[in-house]
């Protein structure tokens, strides 16, 4: 793998910064109000690279280290969530399994086209069942000579409707469960037995849409378990410990763009004579929300390079998860607080941040799940 | 086909600009390939998809002008040239960057020569034309379309908003017009291959010239702001007497009629 210079992570951060403020943000209303991402700004975003940053370049990706995939996806973040969120989801949580722990067969045959955005990925852990306990999960994988036999119901899944290849959890052995027990699969859409259930309505993350995968006796050839067998909590654990460090990159990148739009709305509103931004409680308002941005920043990216350094970020990478989406929920507020009543409406871009913020502090592992972790990790260095 | 490319490095157009001891003060600016160029890198790398060839983009300027030549590669020109006077020159003009153009692409057998219409921050549109009066090579400048047939050239250039049909032939400079194309983003993988893709700096004793060779032919007396606008001016009254007292102060304080 090739090393990113600074300078590198500079060109793209300027890139996607560009690309997403001036290709992808004048659609955001559209998105909005169809619930659908148009086709052009999907295939703009595979050419540009976007859906390969996690995956290596001998298997015709980027294979961007965790800082610059932060950095990238906080560029993303700038922009509509749903958009983002089917991007990430895919690079994320979608790949990184496959990436991490695949078979170099199983890379040869599904990476190239996840790299070039052909084939869309997603990760189906959560069932009705078993959210944050996700070691409760019931679906079961029973082996028949050489293939695995699947059945049981995912729900919540991010891309289901549009994906090609799923990241599925199992349970191959009861007794074990957890500890030993679960086993990672990659499932093709085309697979007997693969059914995607019908759309979530959802309060945001419009354009991404999610949905239950289910499974009735759904066929796997024995070489699509990824990584060992019985392995696939610890896999689970791992790929969802480097998607929370994407997640809150987003979660930074979007209280950058409410930042931008709040102070730029303060200094335009007039009341009392004076533009609102003259008002000290406004002003206020702007310092908390950058000071905060800033501290989740850094937080984000000190996780990231410590991936990139080979060390264990299952704390750092929950600090970060758990501190930027609760700063970007925060953020949104004041940004729809500056905003007044124009804050509450669908004609300024804030009200939608607003809606979005809300899921980041449940998905990927909900917060009080994240306190858990980090309370556990201090406790286990004491 | 053998294209070059001229590039330069200048201000980001949404920067404010400050004037800190009689020149623009660059702290904190960001930096940008000029919009024009871009204009020009794209319709190079067009040029080559459809005709074949090497894109190789220059630069006058100093070390920073390396992040935009990386840019201009991540693009996918194939090769880059910084020119970097910023130990042999204390300023330059057209002049200076014509003449070191000149001189560098001299001997290069350049089939086509782009350039932007202007850069954004000088403004003066005269390097491009200036270095194909040196090379003797026909030029045409704001171009918005342009097809190459062998060696005959077709090319739709702006004259103030109407369109002028040119017939001419290679080898040739051209400079951009807005409109000429919509330049692509440098890609993710573009910008990783960028790295391995040379980019060759030279001094002005690499091209056998010395300082007084490229010595600026003007002088800069003075720079300032353009002076602050002011609110406008509401007319009132009948519509009649509005329309006269417009046609006045056009004539009395505006001067334009
Ligand atoms: C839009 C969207 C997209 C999603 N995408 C995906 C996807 O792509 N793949 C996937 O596998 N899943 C996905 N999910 C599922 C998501 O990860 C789960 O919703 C999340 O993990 C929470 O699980 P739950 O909804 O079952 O909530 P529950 O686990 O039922 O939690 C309810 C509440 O109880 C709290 N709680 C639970 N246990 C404890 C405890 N021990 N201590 C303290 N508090 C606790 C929780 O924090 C929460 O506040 C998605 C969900 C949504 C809404």
């Amino acid at each position: 793998m090739l090393e990113t210079t600074i300078q590198e992570i500079d060109q793209m951060k300027q890139m996607v910064k560009q690309f997403v403020d001036n290709e992808v943000e004048p659609y955001a209303q559209q998105i909005e109000e169809e619930d659908q991402i148009p086709q052009h700004i999907i295939d703009q975003a595979k050419e540009l690279g976007l859906f390969g940053i996690s995956i290596p370049e001998e298997y015709g990706g980027i294979g961007l280290n965790t800082l610059g995939k932060a950095i990238v996806l906080e560029q993303l973040g700038r922009t509509h969530n749903g958009f983002v969120s089917m991007i990430s989801a895919h690079t994320g949580i979608g790949s990184t399994g496959l990436v991490k722990l695949g078979s170099d067969e199983l890379k040869r045959k599904y990476l190239p086209a996840m790299a070039a955005g052909e084939k869309i990925a997603c990760f189906a852990l959560s069932e009705p069942g078993a959210g944050s306990d996700a070691t409760n999960i019931s679906t079961r994988a029973e082996k028949k000579g050489d293939y695995w036999v699947l059945n049981g119901i995912k729900h919540f899944i991010t891309n289901a409707p549009i994906a090609d290849i799923f990241t599925i959890f199992a349970v191959t052995d009861k007794e074990k469960g957890a500890k030993g027990g679960i086993t990672a699969f990659v499932v093709e859409r085309d697979f007997p037995g693969l059914i995607i259930g019908k759309k979530d309505k959802k309060m945001g993350l419009r354009g991404s849409h999610t949905a239950q995968v289910i499974l009735e006796n759904c066929i796997v050839p024995e070489e699509n378990v990824i990584g060992e067998v019985g392995k696939g909590y610890i896999s689970a654990l791992k790929i969802l410990a480097e998607g929370r460090i994407g997640l809150a990159a987003r979660s930074v990148g979007s209280c950058d763009k409410l930042i931008e739009l709040s102070a730029a709305y303060a200094k335009e509103r007039i009341q009392f004579g004076k533009p609102i931004a003259h008002f000290q409680a406004v002003q206020w308002m702007l310092a908390d929300m950058a000071t905060e941005t800033e501290a989740a920043r850094t937080l984000t990216l000190k996780a990231a390079q410590m991936v990139d350094e080979g060390k264990n970020v299952m704390k750092e990478a929950a600090m970060a998860k758990l501190f930027a989406s609760e700063v970007f929920n925060r953020v949104a507020d004041r940004a729809v607080q500056i905003h007044g009543g124009m804050g509450y409406v669908s004609e300024y871009p804030v009200e939608r941040y607003y809606r979005d913020a809300r899921i980041t502090k449940i998905y990927e592992g909900t917060n009080e799940i994240q306190r858990i972790i980090i309370a556990r990790k201090i406790l286990e260095e004491v | 086909m053998n294209i070059f490319v001229l590039m330069k490095r200048t201000f980001d157009t949404e920067e404010k600009i400050l004037i800190e001891n009689g020149s623009i003060s660059e702290d904190d600016a960001e930096f940008i390939i000029n919009p024009y160029d871009e204009y020009a890198i794209e319709e190079a790398l067009q040029l080559k998809e459809a005709h074949g060839g090497e894109v190789t983009v220059v630069t006058v300027g100093s070390e920073e002008s390396e992040k935009e030549l990386r840019t201009a590669l991540a693009m996918g020109c194939d090769k880059a040239v910084l020119i970097n006077i910023e130990e042999d020159l204390e300023d330059g003009d057209q002049f200076t960057t014509a003449k070191i153009l000149y001189e560098f692409l001299k001997d290069k057998e350049a089939d086509i020569i782009l350039a932007g219409n202007v850069a954004i921050d000088g403004g003066s549109g005269q390097v491009g034309p200036r270095l194909a009066e040196l090379l003797d090579i026909p030029y045409v400048t704001t171009i918005t379309n342009i097809e190459i047939d062998g060696k005959n050239v077709k090319i739709v250039r702006d004259v103030e908003g109407d369109s002028e049909i040119i017939e001419t032939t290679l080898p040739l400079l051209v400079t951009a017009q807005q409109g000429l194309n919509e330049p692509r983003y440098p890609s993710l993988p573009g910008i990783m291959k960028a790295k391995k893709k040379p980019l060759e700096e030279l001094e002005l004793d690499d091209l056998d010239l010395e300082e007084e060779d490229v010595m600026p032919k003007t002088k800069t007396l003075e720079i300032y702001l353009p002076p602050k606008k002011e609110a406008g001016k509401i007319l009132q009254g009948e519509l009649q007497d509005q329309v006269k007292e417009l046609v006045s102060l056009l004539r009395s304080e505006a001067k334009v009629i």
